[in-house]
């Protein structure tokens, strides 16, 4: 992982980084209201507490974060608003024009105070700076609501009952370490929910629930009998990082402690590009933390850039530069100077004696585009040649093949964001859950809002039927058979007039668009006429080409290794066409 | 041919009558007679119970409480069980009962006998009017929710027939979890015809297409009842593809609850009828808005719902003839306790408690003056007999420190002590807590453990539990937590003597 950015340094701009504790709201309608005194106008539906925390005012909170909808249950955050009655929870109460609120009161400072009073009466005997309470949330409540003393004590003879006591919660369990990269003690839980509500809402993988009822609540991960390891966990970290208490935690803080330093910088596994801060003591990495505002993964990871970079002090990491006459020879360990002078001494030699073209440069897929851009520079400019390619160039080349031919451009036509408005999505030989998770949950957020979903896939793969998502259709055509299976959708949707044809007049070549239409509409590419072929029912396709072209905004992710033979960029090429024939591209949630 | 009536209803079931009714059969086969047994609902009169009726031209003679043993005296026209015409029975003769007015008095699962006594003369009106006539005769009767908020039925109803919507549902709360409540199960095991007509009448209303009757798990007569009833209205028609064969689509079923005082709170019920867990859902979005599976819900008690066919029918003028106030129309107390009379009396609202308790209910069993009566379940506050002349209504027990709740009235005599009931309430809070949120889950099991130390003398624990009920009293997001300060407070305002221990004494 790389580098990439560094917020306000160096002329970056700086971001901001509260949490604003409930998600924002988009509506063209806007509400003016006064919070302690201050006037704030805001997006209607927006809470009181993001609304105050837009204003600067932060309320107390323990149960709601910006990522995830509030849930009411901490009761800290609480708040006077003139003409209501009692005390209304800020994070679950959206504001209404003229709302006069309240957020500092004697009232409200004593029911905070009692509220906190009774997490630190039900915390372990170490209160609330136990061995793994660091720096938690919980601990800034309770100094920030000036917690001074626990009054609660137990009747004489009797006990104070405890949550984490076996005698007084039968539900009890001790920690749960059997996650590789984070513990579970339960025993200094508050039953905020955010966990289970990360898991459900962001990572959308249901692998955590609340057990029992009352005092004997517990967070809970998987079936009765399960600890964290058994269950659908698949330890993306979510419910680590919205955890308030020292309860979930990663093993590397609790052996190492507390980080001291942060750089943003990209996860280079995969193709997403998440940002993470890579938070650190000096040059030790404590934990790599998902960046909020990263693009691709809005505050959100996978287990790779979250948990796997035991690489990056790993002992069999070159750190130094070395250099060897020849194979033979054993490595040399020497400095930069000497290094780069013998690597560039010898680039020129070659050149000299075998020509300029003698040598080029091939970058890996993991580079940066801006790793990949300095060695094409490198080799254009100072040895003169176009010998240079990158690894991901071969990967794509069908795929930038495919859509320059229809757009023009090979470039991807939107951004992840975009998925929060597809209302069809489209999966043609891709498995995002397992080879693209942090999308694959993004996408599944939507479809769990109603967005339908076609998977095209020999596989059965995850997305087709999985907690609270599954596919509207599942066309699982015989390998080698994506492109009349894609021919005989446009056939559908051009023969049944689902396309858009104002829009191609205004966006594409009318007499190209004849010539495709003509071509498709033909009946041998009818899904009757191939399914013998596909394998695919007549009758799903053309029900599923009815979605595509009538459902709302559609949009299609493909995997990139489907597109290396040449059916492959047929395969792209057939599929923008019908898109295009539909209107589907270049629109927030198409493409 | 004669008609003997027995109840069916589940309070006399646990007093004997099926025995009772067996007993009946085996005379009327014995002697030949040309009688048949009908089983009925309760009268209400549960010291009574079991409550034997026979037919006569001059009116249905009450017998009870009777045992298998009296039935051959009774037959014989010679029984000291004679209580005279059921009607003119004192506690009885004193009430309006227009949502009870069938229960104990027809077969509930004969849909010909509920018409024959005006059932479905609601839903036949509702169906002659507009949609605004509709809600605006709920509306201007002047009902208010009768599960314990008193929100007015009207505004709830015009909220959801007001919402767009592909879907609506109304979801009839039957959970009736309040200790010392028993009127919703009454009316359901009593005359279920009436409970289907009023939420056929708010589908009506409201555009909403499916109901469910959510009901405990407890309460195993009601749901066979009300199943059955249920079966018998979709086959004649009243439910179905179209209300009485004339109106839009309306269907209903019965839904179990899984044993949860918290559930009965109505968005626990929605999750818990959505098959989640049953925790309590924070508000706004209200059900009306987005209820059961997101979709605008009207969520109403039962006696909410089964006042409806009466109003509609008999017009929204008079039922807002009778009451008090904001509070219009009749209420179904239920008696309980320490008392010699309990059981259900509707009235109109307006009486006071004192007669409620005294001329209604009795006074005590046990002979010995009265010393604190509950009003409105387990989260209600408890009166001393100088509030006694409160009248029965909600303005005015709120006036009072206390609620009228699910109008659930629970007597106590002058042993009992305060300082228990008051450990008791937070005890039934930790009990029953969904664990949501802190004031509540944490709350209760220290408000326990504080009065246990003020039971012991300890000084420092007083005013620790006059704070801690205010956390949870403005701090709680639900009624559970937040009403169960109610109880303590007011038994710590009106008999401090209870808690007034020294460690001496606790010694
Ligand atoms: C803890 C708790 C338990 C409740 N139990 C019941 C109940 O058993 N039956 C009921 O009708 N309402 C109950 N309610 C009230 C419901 O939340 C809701 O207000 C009511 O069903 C609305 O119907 P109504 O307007 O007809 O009264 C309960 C509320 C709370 C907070
Ligand atoms: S690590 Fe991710 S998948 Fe596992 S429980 Fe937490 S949120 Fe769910
Ligand atoms: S484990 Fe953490 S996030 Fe989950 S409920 Fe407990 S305190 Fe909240
Ligand atoms: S007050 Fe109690 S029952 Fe109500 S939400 Fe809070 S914890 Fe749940
Ligand atoms: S932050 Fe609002 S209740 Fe927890």
């Amino acid at each position: 992982m790389k580098d990439f950015v560094i917020p306000g340094h160096d002329g970056a701009p700086a971001f901001d980084d509260r949490d604003l504790g409930t998600p924002a709201r988009r509506s063209n309608r806007t509400v003016t209201l006064t919070i302690d005194g201050f006037a704030v106008t805001v997006p209607e539906g927006t809470s009181v507490m993001r609304a105050a925390a837009l204003a600067g005012i932060e309320i107390p909170k323990l149960c709601a974060t910006d990522s995830l909808e509030a849930w009411g249950s901490c009761r800290l955050c609480l708040v006077e608003i003139e003409g209501r009655r009692g005390t209304p929870a800020s994070c679950t109460t959206p504001v209404a024009e003229g709302m006069v609120v309240h957020t500092q009161t004697d009232t409200l400072r004593r029911l905070r105070r009692g509220v906190m009073e009774l997490y630190a009466s039900d915390q372990p005997q170490q209160g609330l700076a136990g061995p793994m309470n660091r720096g938690t949330p919980l601990q800034r409540m309770a100094a920030v609501v000036g917690l001074n003393a626990v009054r609660y004590k137990a009747p004489e003879g009797g006990r104070m009952a405890s949550h984490a006591e076996p005698a007084d919660n039968p539900r009890f369990r001790p920690v749960d370490a059997s996650n590789p990269y984070f513990a579970y003690d339960p025993a200094q839980c508050i039953v905020c929910n955010l966990c289970v509500r990360a898991c459900d809402e962001i990572q959308g993988t249901f692998a955590l629930t609340i057990e029992g009822r009352g005092f004997e609540s517990r967070m809970r991960p998987g079936m009765a009998g399960e600890d964290y390891l058994s269950s659908d966990c698949v330890s993306c970290g979510a419910c680590v990082q919205v955890c308030p208490t020292g309860s979930l935690m990663e093993k590397s803080v609790i052996e190492l402690g507390l980080p001291t330093r942060s750089v943003v910088t990209t996860c280079a596994y995969c193709g997403v590009g998440c940002q993470f801060e890579a938070e650190a003591q000096g040059d030790t990495v404590v934990r790599m933390v998902p960046w909020k505002h990263g693009k691709a993964n809005r505050g959100h990871s996978c287990v790779k850039g979250r948990f796997a970079w035991g690489y990056a002090t790993h002992r069999d990491r070159i750190l130094e530069p070395m250099i060897r006459e020849s194979i033979d020879e054993p490595w040399r360990v020497v400095g930069w100077d000497e290094a780069i002078t013998f690597a560039a001494t010898r680039l020129r030699a070659i050149q000299a004696r075998h020509g300029r073209h003698s040598i080029g440069g091939i970058t890996s897929s993991r580079c940066t585009n801006e790793e990949t851009y300095l060695v094409q520079k490198l080799i254009r400019s100072v040895f003169g040649n176009n010998n240079t390619d990158t690894c991901a160039r071969v990967c794509h080349s069908p795929t930038g093949y495919g859509l320059r031919q229809t757009f023009g451009t090979s470039a991807g036509t939107q951004d992840f964001d975009s998925v929060e408005h597809t209302d069809v999505a489209v999966i043609i030989g891709a498995n995002p859950t397992d080879g693209h998770p942090v999308f694959a949950s993004r996408l599944k957020r939507r479809l769990r809002q109603g967005a339908r979903l076609i998977v095209i896939d020999p596989r059965r793969i995850d997305l087709v039927r999985s907690p609270h998502v599954e596919a509207a259709y599942h066309l699982a055509l015989r390998p080698g058979t994506n492109v009349a299976v894609l021919t005989a959708m446009a056939h559908v949707i051009v023969t049944e007039g689902l396309h858009d044809e104002r829009f191609i007049r205004e966006r594409c070549d009318w007499e190209e668009f004849q010539h495709y239409a003509e071509f498709v509409s033909d009946p041998r590419h009818s899904p009757e006429a191939t399914e013998a072929l596909t394998g695919v029912p007549a009758a799903d396709l053309r029900a599923a080409a009815r979605l595509y072209a009538t459902g709302g905004n559609g949009g299609d992710l493909l995997r990139p290794r489907r597109d290396r033979t040449f059916p492959g960029i047929d395969h792209r090429h057939g599929h923008r066409q019908s898109g295009h024939a539909d209107g589907q591209y270049r629109r927030p949630g198409w493409g | 041919m004669m008609r003997i009536f027995v109840p069916r209803d589940a309070a006399a079931r646990a007093l004997g009558a099926d025995a009772v009714a067996a007993a009946v059969l085996r005379e009327i086969a014995a002697r030949g007679l040309d009688a048949t047994l009908v089983r009925n609902g309760s009268r209400g009169m549960v010291w009574l119970e079991p409550l034997v009726e026979i037919e006569t031209p001059q009116g249905r003679t009450a017998f009870g409480p009777c045992a298998p043993a009296d039935i051959p005296a009774i037959l014989d026209g010679q029984s000291d069980k004679a209580l005279g015409p059921v009607e003119a029975i004192p506690f009885f003769a004193r009430q309006t009962r227009l949502t009870f007015a069938r229960v104990g008095l027809t077969d509930p699962l004969s849909l010909a006998e509920y018409e024959a006594h005006g059932g479905l003369a609601g839903l036949r009106a509702a169906l002659a009017m507009t949609p605004e006539e509709r809600i605006a005769t709920v509306r201007d009767s002047g009902l208010r929710g009768r599960g314990g908020a008193g929100f007015p039925t009207g505004i709830k109803w015009a909220t959801v027939a007001q919402a767009p919507a592909p879907q609506k549902y109304v979801v009839c709360n039957a959970d009736e979890g309040d200790s010392g409540t028993f009127a919703d199960r009454m009316l359901m095991e009593g005359d279920p015809f009436c409970l289907i007509e009023g939420m056929a009448i708010c589908g009506l209303s409201v555009g909403a297409t499916k109901g469910y009757v959510y009901i405990r798990s407890e309460y195993p007569d009601a749901i066979a009842v009300m199943e059955e009833a249920i079966r018998i209205a979709r086959a004649a028609g009243l439910l179905g593809p179209a209300l009485l064969g004339q109106g839009p689509a309306f269907d209903m079923e019965v839904r179990v609850g899984a044993g949860a005082y918290v559930c009965g709170e109505e968005t626990s019920l929605l999750n818990s009828l959505e098959g989640r867990r049953g925790v309590v859902r924070a508000k706004p979005p209200l059900p009306a808005l987005e209820g059961l599976f997101g979709r605008p819900t009207v969520v109403n008690n039962v006696l909410s719902l089964a006042a409806v066919p009466w109003i509609m029918a008999h017009g929204a003028a008079a039922y807002r003839d009778y009451g008090l106030g904001r509070s219009r129309g009749t209420i179904p107390l239920q008696i309980a306790g320490n008392v010699k009379r309990g059981g259900l009396c509707e009235v109109a609202f307006g009486l006071s408690l004192g007669e409620i308790v005294h001329d209604i209910a009795g006074g005590t069993a046990s002979g010995r003056p009265v010393k604190a009566v509950q009003v409105g379940g387990p989260l209600g506050a408890y009166f001393p007999p100088s509030l006694f002349d409160t009248p029965f209504g909600y303005e005015e027990f709120d006036g009072a420190g206390g609620l009228i709740g699910h109008a659930g009235i629970v007597v106590f005599d002058d042993s009992v002590d305060m300082l228990e009931q008051a450990r008791f309430a937070m005890e039934f809070c930790a009990v029953e807590s969904c664990g949501k949120c802190t004031p509540c889950r944490i709350g209760a099991v220290r408000g326990m453990e504080t009065i246990d130390r003020i039971a012991q003398g300890d000084p420092e624990a007083l005013p620790l539990l006059t704070d801690l009920c205010e956390t949870m009293k403005l701090g709680s997001l639900c009624a559970l937590g937040g009403f169960t300060p109610y109880p303590v407070l007011s038994a710590l305002t009106h008999w401090p003597e209870d808690f007034a221990r020294t460690r001496r004494a606790a010694a």
